[in-house]
């Protein structure tokens, strides 16, 4: 079997995404299914990230895959100065797939290379999260039927969101107008909106979030961080400015569904979440379905 | 006027001319000429008419190959490559950026696992221009301000 890891969602061509979002789509209508009894999946999260793990976790565990791994590193060898490359290759001996997470950017690339087993990044620090932005992208599937020409709108930290940046990436091959709602200070990086020029595709810049809310289909929420602000005062000045409450939602689009990576602070109401509108729930439990999809193509087990 | 020698001329070898005062230490790292067992000769801060100051490398009994040598192209753009046999010029090139980087520059990014672990580092070149190298792994931009070589 040719090795296929997954580190950054560019290793993946749009009809490769697309197939995952299929598969994704089955293992909803009949997540357990007995077809990973074979196979053990080891779980190495480097840094502790307590709901992607046990995503993951709840993906192998419910098609009757065995899980090993940890959660910290601070129970295993690593703390006695091993290098990532020694443990890479002793884990790739006792499993079929490495998921790892790790505070280094490029650490997952650097697996890849070493392990003999297929990896699947869950994170290298602020790097790339590829299954957050698969996860992100089937649940706009569901709840719009398509990932064409949709009007997007991200609110919040655009500058620093990795999951902004690659779900952005991502959907530039999907003909969608972006509606970027950010502090100034937090902008959408250049290099993210050269790549939205490069696809011939529009993007609006705005401080406002009350100017985007009758034009979107999907409203993507992130959490500000008041670390991210040089100057506190500014922070203080805009941290309300960015909250979502359900009577913004008064007069926006019927098919409207706000997504949330989660965690959330206090960006989304909580009156918010009764709203028929609200996501970000079932997002989360998207990925579990997500997972299932991405595993079981990855070894081989579906195609 | 007689143009007096300030680097000895080489019988057999390679001269690296035009290149910049302030790389010809790292051209002698990247090319690694400082652990070779050639006979190395160099000047820096020689009088340029082109570009004020520069530098010039001879290596005797030494003929690089082209991706080898255009490694130093990073540092050194504009030089030019003489291989000598017997005191003549046989050939004349100039150096090329070239579209990967191996092993030799430093990954500017202090969190990327390349300046974690032993790891050659590699980047892939987006511009030769205005020189910007992509990590493999991290994916950051390193360019010519950020650009430390190993």
């Amino acid at each position: 079997m040719k090795k296929r890891s997954l580190v950054s969602i560019s290793d993946f061509t749009k009809k490769q995404q697309l197939r995952i979002l299929e598969l994704a789509a089955e293992f909803e209508k009949n997540p357990t299914q007995k077809i990973l009894e074979d196979y053990v999946v080891a779980t190495l999260f480097f840094e502790p990230s307590t709901r992607t793990r046990l995503s993951f976790e709840t993906a192998v565990n419910r098609l009757g895959g065995k899980v090993i791994g940890f959660s910290d590193a601070s129970s295993t060898s690593v703390k006695k100065g091993e290098s990532l490359r020694d443990t890479i290759k002793v884990i790739s001996n006792y499993s079929d797939l490495i998921v790892m997470r790790h505070p280094r950017e490029g650490s997952a690339r650097f697996a890849s290379e070493v392990a003999d087993v297929p990896i699947i990044n869950a994170g290298d620090g602020a790097n790339q999260h590829p299954t957050q932005t698969l996860l992100d992208m089937f649940s706009i599937m569901q709840t719009q039927g398509t990932l064409e020409n949709l009007h997007i709108a991200f609110v919040g930290d655009l500058k620093y969101g990795r999951t902004v940046h690659s779900l952005v990436m991502a959907l530039s091959n999907f003909n969608c107008t972006f509606h970027l709602v950010s502090p100034f200070e937090l902008k959408l990086p250049s290099v993210v909106k050269l790549h939205i020029k490069e696809n011939n595709l529009e993007y609006y810049q705005y401080t406002n979030i009350e100017d985007v809310m009758d034009k979107v289909d999907i409203l993507y929420m992130t959490r500000i961080q008041r670390e991210r602000f040089s100057d506190p005062l500014e922070y203080e000045k805009i941290k309300n400015s960015y909250i979502l409450n359900n009577d913004m939602l008064k007069n926006t689009k019927d098919n409207l569904r706000i997504l949330h990576p989660l965690p959330r602070v206090n960006e989304i109401n909580e009156d918010v979440d009764d709203n028929k509108k609200a996501y970000y729930f079932e997002q989360a439990l998207n990925g579990v379905y997500v997972r299932q999809a991405l595993i079981t193509s990855i070894l081989g087990v579906k195609s | 006027m007689i143009t007096e020698l300030k680097v000895s001329a080489i019988e057999n070898g390679t001269v690296i001319d035009h290149i910049p005062s302030a790389s010809v230490f790292k051209v002698i790292k990247i090319l690694n000429l400082d652990s070779t067992g050639n006979m190395v000769l160099f000047g820096t801060n020689l009088e340029s008419k082109k570009y004020g100051t520069k530098g010039i490398i001879k290596v005797s009994n030494k003929f690089f190959k082209s991706d080898e040598v255009n490694k130093i192209a990073l540092v050194a753009p504009a030089a030019t490559l003489i291989e000598i046999r017997n005191f003549k010029v046989a050939s004349k090139t100039v150096v090329h950026v070239p579209d990967e980087i191996t092993a030799i520059v430093k990954c500017f990014n202090p969190n990327c696992i390349t300046n974690d672990e032993n790891i050659p580092t590699q980047f892939k070149v987006l511009s030769k221009d205005e020189l910007k190298l992509q990590c493999l792994y991290c994916e950051k931009v390193t360019d010519k301000k950020t650009m430390v070589i190993k």
